[in-house]
């Protein structure tokens, strides 16, 4: 079945079985390999996307309940100024070890500064709870998303 | 080793722009027979007329930090900055990228990345100095020990000039036989705190290529439906559900009749078709025990006389000598089993060329493995087998197992095709959790007497459980006399001065398969000996810094440094001054070359949940080449070690794997630990390990913090400590 999705500002068409995760679609039907599967029940957030710039998990988003929505994935993030002073604050801390999960907690980490620009460290800590890293960079992510609030207001 | 260069001074390929300098080891007698001079040469460092220079890392990288600290090594002796150089990953070819302390063999683990390449990089790098300054000093008629090279301009009686107008008469000199190394007084980027990871760009932009993300053309998506116990066979299955899903190929039962492989055109398809696909299976084989069942073996044999008497040690004196003692501090440990789950699930992919030769794209940590096995399964000699190593997303020592276990599936499942599609082998997150190659369960059964001064009069140590190397390639590496130095690492060499112990071990039944776990042994031993030295310190009624000092006095280096890291990381913690509401812990470990002191202080109570506030931790490794890597490991390798102690098992019912994804097996998250604080003990030392050394000290010294708290340390005796009743806000 075809579906038309507009993602990252481009409008694709794919041909798709109803019911096919979001993630999948991304990732073998668009061969946008950014974002990534960790656990396929939405318990990692490494697959996370924005969806009308809300974070979503893409494993648990189908293809068909998103016509009409603007996708966004961690290779357009960085047109967003969040975004980017996200991606800055990353590089300047030196956040990734694996950097297998950082595009997911990257999407969640601008999320969390679009609602909330000038977050705690509680705050950080409850938002991106769900945002697991294998490699226990969380003392670099906290911080990152910390410095990502100042360099916005810069 | 020696270090030779190039005799071809140019690439053919147009992308070369010209000269290539190439630095490298020659194969002395390693390599196969027939190959031509240029093969027999392969690089550590590349650096072409633009100037650029490429570090060839033998190492993957896994996010422990190696492509970054084997490019900083080559930067440094070369005389470029980190923003001039660039890696790629090395090639399998065992005779020349083989770890060092591995013999011929090509991988990664150990903690030995750095370590065992410290001195063949410098080498290689200052050898690469060294040909371009001669080209120069020829150049411009004036003597090379004027010149030097700087941030990558050669420089010197005043010429200046990019080193890359060099290359081309560099690529034709003869090496020097043994080139000047920088003295530590001329280093810029060794020891700079300041330095970047060169992989970070790449991982924040979604760029980074992980094994995952290979995408070749008409390739297909592999997934193996496993026996839901360990060795259970194939006897038939039934597809046709599996082909009412759109995209699936086909299936076909694996040679070794260990499952049967789904072809699929996608992942989608590939994971529904499985779903789908009913399977008949003979489990007259298969593991059929339960883990009370396998804890119960390990409780028994530490009760029992040990097969092996570890440490030769005088058994009878030293029971007397406890028996004997004033006071006498006995526990019992279980360590439970333990999945490494690293973020990427498993997978690589294969492919033949034209030619008839094999690709592998793997997040390779031990590319002579799968070179081996592949020779086997698809009747090659070597060189017609290429692995491309990719990053990893992770792997805490599972991308590395004996066997060679996930890619000789792939291996297997393309040779049943007809070879003309690509096979991407998947695991999903549940295969994973399910998959074995756990680190084993453990038993440690402990009794130290006190004299009435308060010093150690004996120690008793049981230790049993299943062997990680016997039966496998590494065998003769790790067992001596029938001992698995794997499962007793970390007590009997331990640096304390602890007079009369000794030290047994009994191994267990094969209950499943199992691996190294980062930090192998000492997952379960540093945790016993650390938290019974504080058992025994607050037995004695001695402050459990001071009695663990007491026990390093001597002045060999092993005592200096581990008394080092713990005095700096109590000062640094402000030990026995917590503020008020918060309770302290600490422990301290050698493993794998370095020591690791860690602090934790909590907060909170045994009703309302313990937080851990703050961990203070400090760490000798020797020279630290790139001071925030180590730091991030040292961070990292408290969040493994913690996360898993506060609530994470596998655990087997009728043979079965009980957990199966995240929700059951939960990952550290990020608001469990409030605070990191590494500490760099500076030395002049060779580097050793640094992804690994976090990790032991971590839990103990969470778990003296509860002791201290609760003044119950039977609730820190059994891991997860969530099992056994300790609840984290």
């Amino acid at each position: 079945m075809s579906f038309t999705l507009k993602i990252n500002g481009e409008t694709k068409t794919v041909d798709a079985e109803p019911g096919t995760p979001l993630l999948w679609v991304i990732r073998d039907d668009l061969k946008m390999t950014g974002t990534k599967f960790g656990c396929g029940v939405a318990s990692c957030g490494a697959c996370t996307v924005h969806l009308d710039g809300e974070p979503v998990r893409s494993c648990q988003t189908y293809v068909d309940d998103i016509e009409n929505a603007e996708i966004t994935t961690i290779e357009a993030i960085q047109d967003d100024k969040i975004g980017a002073a996200v991606q800055q604050a990353w590089t300047e801390l030196d956040v990734v070890q694996c950097g297998y999960c950082q595009s997911g907690q990257i999407m969640s980490a601008v999320g969390l500064l679009r609602e909330t620009p000038k977050p705690t460290a509680e705050d950080v800590d409850s938002y991106m709870w769900g945002n697991a890293c294998r490699c226990a960079t969380y003392q670099r992510i906290r911080a990152a998303v910390l410095r990502a609030s100042e360099i916005m207001e810069a | 080793m020696t270090l030779n260069t190039s005799r071809r001074g140019f690439l053919k390929s147009a992308a070369a722009a010209g000269a290539v300098l190439f630095v490298g080891a020659t194969a002395k007698g390693a390599m196969a027979a027939g190959q031509s001079a240029d093969a027999m040469l392969t690089p550590f460092v590349k650096i072409d007329a633009s100037g650029q220079v490429i570090a060839i890392i033998k190492h993957f990288e896994m996010g422990q930090g190696p492509a970054t600290g084997l490019s900083t090594i080559i930067a440094e002796e070369v005389g470029v900055t980190m923003e001039q150089i660039g890696f790629e990953f090395a090639p399998s070819d065992p005779a020349v990228y083989n770890n060092l302390f591995f013999g011929a063999f090509q991988g990664t683990g150990g903690s030995t990345a750095i370590a065992n390449s410290w001195e063949q990089y410098r080498t290689a790098g200052a050898t690469a100095r060294e040909m371009l300054i001669a080209a120069a000093a020829q150049a411009w008629g004036v003597e090379a020990t004027a010149l030097d090279i700087i941030d990558g301009q050669v420089t010197g009686a005043g010429n200046s000039a990019p080193l890359g107008n060099f290359v081309a008469a560099a690529s034709e000199m003869t090496p020097p036989e043994a080139p000047r190394l920088r003295d530590p007084s001329e280093w810029k980027t060794i020891g700079n705190p300041k330095t970047r990871r060169l992989d970070s760009p790449a991982k924040v932009n979604g760029q980074a290529q992980f094994a995952m993300d290979v995408q070749l053309p008409n390739q297909m998506v592999t997934m193996i439906k496993r026996t839901p116990q360990r060795g259970g066979l194939v006897v038939s299955f039934d597809d046709s559900a599996a082909k009412d899903v759109k995209g699936f190929i086909m299936a076909q039962t694996l040679p070794t009749k260990h499952g049967v492989a789904v072809y699929a055109e996608n992942t989608w398809a590939a994971i529904q078709a499985r779903e789908a696909l009913e399977v008949e299976w003979d489990m007259a084989a298969a593991e059929t025990r339960s883990s009370d069942e396998i804890r119960d073996e390990i409780m028994a044999a530490l009760d029992a006389e040990p097969t092996y008497n570890v440490n030769k040690a005088e058994r009878a004196a030293v029971k007397s000598a406890v028996d004997d003692a004033d006071t006498v501090v006995e526990k019992t440990f279980y360590f439970p089993l333990l999945a490494h789950a690293p973020m990427e699930p498993l997978n690589c992919t294969i492919e033949q060329t034209a030619e008839g030769d094999i690709v592998l794209h793997d997040g390779a940590q031990m590319p002579t493995g799968p070179h081996m096995a592949y020779q086997q399964i698809f009747e090659l000699p070597p060189e017609k087998i290429h692995i491309k190593t990719m990053l990893a997303g992770g792997s805490f020592g599972r991308r590395a197992t004996p066997d060679a276990d996930y890619q000789v599936e792939a291996g297997l499942a393309f040779v049943m095709t007809d070879r003309t599609r690509p096979v991407k082998l998947m695991w999903t997150r549940e295969d994973d959790i399910r998959g074995g190659y756990y680190r084993p369960a453990f038993g440690h059964k402990v009794r130290v007497g006190l004299n009435a001064d308060g010093t150690i009069a004996g120690w008793e140590h049981q230790v049993a459980g299943q062997s990680i190397m016997k039966g496998t390639a590494f065998e003769a590496m790790s067992v001596h006399d029938g001992i698995d130095h794997s499962s007793v690492e970390g007590i009997g060499d331990s640096p304390y001065q602890i007079p009369g112990m000794a030290v047994g071990l009994t191994d267990t039944q094969k209950a499943t398969s199992v691996l190294w776990w980062r930090s192998v042994g000492h997952t379960h031993t540093a945790y016993v000996m650390e938290t019974m030295m504080d058992m025994a310190a607050r037995a004695a009624g001695r402050d459990p810094v001071e009695f663990r000092l007491a026990h390093l006095t001597g002045d060999e280096a092993d005592q200096t440094r581990k008394a080092g890291v713990l005095r700096l990381a109590a000062d640094k913690a402000g030990w026995g001054k917590a503020p008020t509401g918060r309770t302290q812990g600490i422990a301290v470990h050698k493993s794998f070359g370095s020591y690791v002191a860690e602090v934790v202080e909590i907060s909170g109570n045994i009703d309302d949940g313990i937080v851990i506030e703050k961990v203070t931790a400090a760490v000798d490794c020797g020279i630290a080449i790139n001071p925030d890597v180590i730091t991030a490991q040292i961070e990292g390798g408290i969040g493994y070690g913690i996360g898993h102690a506060m609530r994470d098992q596998i655990t087997l019912s009728d043979g079965a794997v009980e957990q199966s994804n995240f929700p059951d097996y939960e990952p550290l998250r990020i608001s469990d630990i409030k605070m990191i604080e590494t500490h760099i003990v500076p030395s002049t030392v060779a580097p050793t390990g640094i992804g690994e050394p976090g990790t032991p000290p971590s839990a103990p010294a969470l778990a003296n913090a509860i002791a201290a708290l609760t003044e119950d340390s039977e609730l820190v005796a059994e891991l997860p400590m969530a099992e056994a009743g300790v609840y984290f806000a």
